[in-house]
C-alpha cells in the first residue's frame, strides 16, 4: 500500500480497526478526541461498535464487559481520563482478559494542560491500579511506529490476556507523517478466544469471568499465574532501538517516544561537531529492556547515562535501577507541555562530556598537590 | 404392601441454577430472587444465551449459582459491562443483578446513563435499604430514622437528604424502557413479582428495551430482626415509602 499523510489520532484508530478491533468505546478528551471522531465516522463502515460513554469510569468497564466476548476492543484518552479508567484496568487484568488502550499523554498533575507529556510513566509501567498486576506498555515514537504497534497489540494482548497500553505524548497525537498500512499485517486469530470468553452455556460447563478469589490460596495462585506472565512478557516482548551507539561514544543518552527523536537530532548535529554520542530508546516500557540496557552501559568508553523525559523524572529511576550505580546516571527534563529542544539537549550533552580546559587541569593538580604536602 | 405410583414431577431446581447451597442469612429473600431469575431464564429458553453481571455486595457469589455464564464486575459498574458486552453480542441476554449500594449510590451513574441509551438489557435491582455485605451501613435508599451502624440514631435526611427511589427516578427518563417495582415477602408477591421478571427478559428477548424490575427484599441480619419480622417491617416500612407498581412500559413513550 502507498503511503498517506495522516494525523498520528487518526492513523492510530485507523490501524486499530485494520487489526481487527472493530468494538471502540470512549469519552472524549484533548489531545486523542480525533481518535473518536475518526471511529465515529469509520466503524459504522465496518459494521463495528462506536460508543460514546457518559464517562472514562464507564469506558473502562464496558471495555471490560466487551472483552469478555472474547473481540477485539479498543479505547483511547488521555491522562486524566485513563486516571479514571485504572479500576477497571486493575480488575480487567485480575480477570485476565486482553484489550487495549491509547494514552496520548498530556501534562499533569490534575487537570494539568492539554501540550505533550511524558508524565504518565509511572501510572503505565508500575501499574496504576490496586493490587500486583502489569500493563504491557508499548512508546512508539513515530507514527508509522504507532500503527505498527497498534496493530500488533491486540494479538500480543490475546496471547497474554492482559491489557496493552500504547503510550504517546501529545505529538505523536497531533502530528502529520506519512503512513503505510501493511496488507499483508498477520493481526493473529482472535476466534481463538472462544476458548475463555462469555458466549453462552450451549453444550458446556458455565464460565465464570472475576478476579474475586475469597480463600487466599486461589487469590495468590491467580496473582502467580499473573507473575508468571509478566516474567515471560520480559522475555519475549522486550523492544528497544539503539542509535548510533559505538565504541567512540562517551556519553548515552536513554530517552523514548518523541523525546528520543529530538534527541537523534542533537546527536546528528553533535556528530557533525566531533562529539560521539549514542540513544538507547526503550520502545517497550514495561517489560523494561533491563538486560539490553544494562549491556550498553556497560561498555568501557560510556563515562556518563543522560536520561531525558518530559516529565520531572521518572524512567530515571528504572534505569537507576538497571545501572546499579556502576556509572553516572545524569537527567534532564521539561514538563508542564513544554518539549525540550535539540539544542536545550546538547547543551545538557556538552555540560557533562566538556573535557577538563588547561587552567582547571593544572588547578587540579595544584590541589592535589596541596592536600598532599598537609 | 402397596405399590408405588409412578412419580410425576411437580417442582424442581430450575436448570438455570446450580446445585451450590447458597450463603444466604436465613430469611434474606436473595435466594427466592434468584429463583425468579433462574424461572424467567427457563421458561423463555434462554440459559444457553445468557450472561449475567454480577454486583458487588451480598450476592457478589451470584455466579457460583447460575448455571450460565457471568461476569463479575466492580462495585456498581455492572450496567457499564452489560452495555460492553450487549453492544457487541446483541444475539445474547445480558441481564444484571444489584443492590441498592451497588446501583443507586456507587453506581448511579451507570445505571441512568445505561436506561437513557436504551440498552437492551435486563437489570434486577435489589432494594432491601441497607448494606448488607459490608454490615449493615446507610444506603441512599435506608428509609428516614431508620438506624443502621453509619447513622447509629437513626438517617438524619437533613444530613444526607431523603431516600433515593430510583423507579421513579429512571422513569422520568424519556427513553422507552419497562420499570416495574415488586415484593418478594409473601407468595402472594413472589407470584407478581415473577410475573414482572419474566417481562423483563421478555422485552430483551424481543429486543424492545431497557427493562429494570426493583424487588424490595429483606436483610433480616442487618435489620437486627427475626426473618418473620423483617417482612413484616418491609411491608410495613418500605411499602410506604417504595409503592408498588409498574412505573413506565415501553408502549408509553415519556
Ligand atoms: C470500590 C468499592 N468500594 C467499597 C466496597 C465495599 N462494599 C462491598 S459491598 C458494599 C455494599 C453493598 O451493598 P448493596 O449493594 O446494598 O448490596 P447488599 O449487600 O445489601 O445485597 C460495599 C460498600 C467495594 N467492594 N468496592
Ligand atoms: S446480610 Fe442481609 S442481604 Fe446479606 S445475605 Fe444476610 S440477610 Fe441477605
Amino acid at each position: 500500500m502507498a503511503k498517506i499523510l495522516m494525523k498520528g489520532n487518526e492513523a492510530i484508530a485507523e490501524a486499530a480497526i485494520r487489526a481487527g478491533a472493530t468494538n471502540y468505546f470512549c469519552y472524549p478528551i484533548t489531545p486523542q478526541t480525533e481518535v473518536a471522531e475518526y471511529l465515529a465516522r469509520r466503524m459504522p463502515e465496518v459494521g463495528g461498535v462506536f460508543l460514546q460513554a457518559e464517562s472514562e469510569v464507564a469506558v473502562g468497564n464496558m471495555l471490560f464487559g466487551a472483552a469478555s466476548t472474547g473481540r477485539r476492543v479498543f479505547t483511547s484518552s488521555s491522562s486524566p481520563g485513563i486516571s479514571l479508567m485504572q479500576e477497571a484496568m486493575s480488575y480487567i487484568a485480575g480477570a485476565q482478559l486482553p484489550c487495549v488502550i491509547l494514552n496520548i499523554m498530556r501534562g499533569g498533575p490534575g487537570l494539568g494542560g492539554i501540550l505533550p507529556a511524558q508524565s504518565d510513566y509511572f501510572q503505565a509501567t508500575k501499574g496504576g491500579g490496586h493490587g500486583d498486576y502489569r500493563i504491557l506498555c508499548l512508546a512508539p515514537s513515530s507514527i508509522q511506529e504507532a500503527v505498527d504497534l497498534t496493530m500488533g497489540a491486540f494479538a500480543t494482548a490475546e496471547k497474554y490476556r492482559n491489557p496493552v497500553m500504547i503510550v504517546g505524548d501529545g505529538m505523536i497525537g497531533q502530528m502529520m507523517e506519512p503512513v503505510e498500512f501493511p496488507d499483508d499485517f498477520d493481526a493473529g486469530d482472535p476466534s481463538k478466544n472462544e476458548e475463555w470468553a462469555a458466549t453462552g452455556a450451549k453444550g458446556r460447563k458455565a464460565r465464570i469471568i472475576k478476579s474475586l478469589f475469597l480463600d487466599p490460596l486461589k487469590l495468590e495462585e491467580n496473582s502467580i499465574v499473573l507473575h508468571e506472565k509478566y516474567e515471560k512478557m520480559k522475555v519475549d516482548e522486550v523492544r528497544y532501538e539503539r542509535y548510533k551507539i559505538n565504541s567512540k561514544n562517551e556519553l548515552m543518552i536513554v530517552s523514548y517516544g518523541t523525546m528520543a527523536r529530538i534527541c537523534q537530532t542533537a546527536i546528528d548535529e553533535l556528530e557533525a561537531e566531533g562529539i560521539s554520542v549514542g540513544l538507547f530508546r526503550p520502545i517497550s516500557l514495561f517489560p523494561y529492556p533491563e538486560k539490553e540496557l544494562r549491556k550498553e552501559v556497560d561498555a568501557k568508553n560510556i563515562k556518563t547515562v543522560l536520561v531525558i523525559e518530559m516529565s520531572c523524572g521518572q524512567m530515571v529511576e528504572d534505569v537507576e535501577r538497571v545501572v546499579q550505580g556502576v556509572k553516572p546516571v545524569k537527567f534532564f527534563g521539561r514538563t508542564g507541555g513544554i518539549v525540550p529542544s535539540p539544542e536545550e539537549a546538547k547543551e545538557q550533552i556538552k555540560n557533562l562530556i566538556k573535557k577538563p580546559t588547561r587552567a582547571k587541569k593544572a588547578a587540579a593538580k595544584s590541589t592535589s598537590k596541596r592536600k598532599r604536602k598537609d | 404392601m402397596h405399590t408405588v405410583q409412578a412419580e410425576k414431577t411437580i417442582f424442581q431446581r430450575p436448570e438455570s441454577l446450580t446445585e451450590t447451597v447458597t450463603h444466604y442469612c436465613p430469611g434474606c429473600t436473595h435466594g427466592i430472587i434468584h429463583r425468579l431469575v433462574a424461572e424467567s431464564l427457563d421458561e423463555l429458553g434462554l440459559r444457553e444465551r445468557a450472561v449475567g453481571v454480577a454486583p458487588v455486595g451480598c450476592s457478589v457469589l451470584i455466579y457460583n449459582y447460575f448455571n450460565c455464564d457471568f461476569l463479575e464486575a466492580p462495585h456498581g459498574r455492572a450496567p457499564a459491562l452489560a452495555t460492553g458486552f450487549k453492544r457487541i453480542r446483541n444475539d445474547m441476554i445480558v441481564f444484571t443483578y444489584q443492590g441498592d449500594g451497588d446501583l443507586a449510590s456507587i453506581g448511579m451513574g451507570e445505571i441512568v446513563h445505561a436506561a437513557n441509551r436504551g440498552e437492551k438489557i435486563t437489570v434486577v435491582f435489589v432494594n432491601n435499604a441497607i448494606y448488607g455485605m459490608t454490615g449493615g451501613q446507610m444506603a441512599p435508599t435506608t428509609l428516614a430514622g431508620q438506624v443502621t451502624t453509619t447513622c447509629p440514631h437513626g438517617r438524619d435526611t437533613q444530613q444526607t437528604g431523603q431516600p433515593i427511589r430510583m423507579s421513579e427516578l429512571l422513569a422520568t427518563l424519556a427513553t422507552p424502557s419497562y420499570i416495574e417495582r415488586v415484593s418478594v415477602h409473601s407468595p402472594m408477591h413472589i407470584i407478581r413479582a415473577k410475573k414482572a421478571v419474566r417481562k423483563a427478559f421478555e422485552y430483551q428477548k424481543a429486543g424492545t428495551c431497557f427493562s429494570l424490575v426493583e424487588v424490595l427484599s429483606t436483610c433480616p441480619t442487618n435489620w437486627g430482626m427475626t426473618p418473620t419480622d423483617a417482612t413484616k417491617w418491609l411491608e410495613k416500612n418500605l411499602f410506604a415509602y417504595y409503592p408498588l407498581g409498574c412505573y413506565k412500559k415501553p408502549e408509553e413513550v415519556g
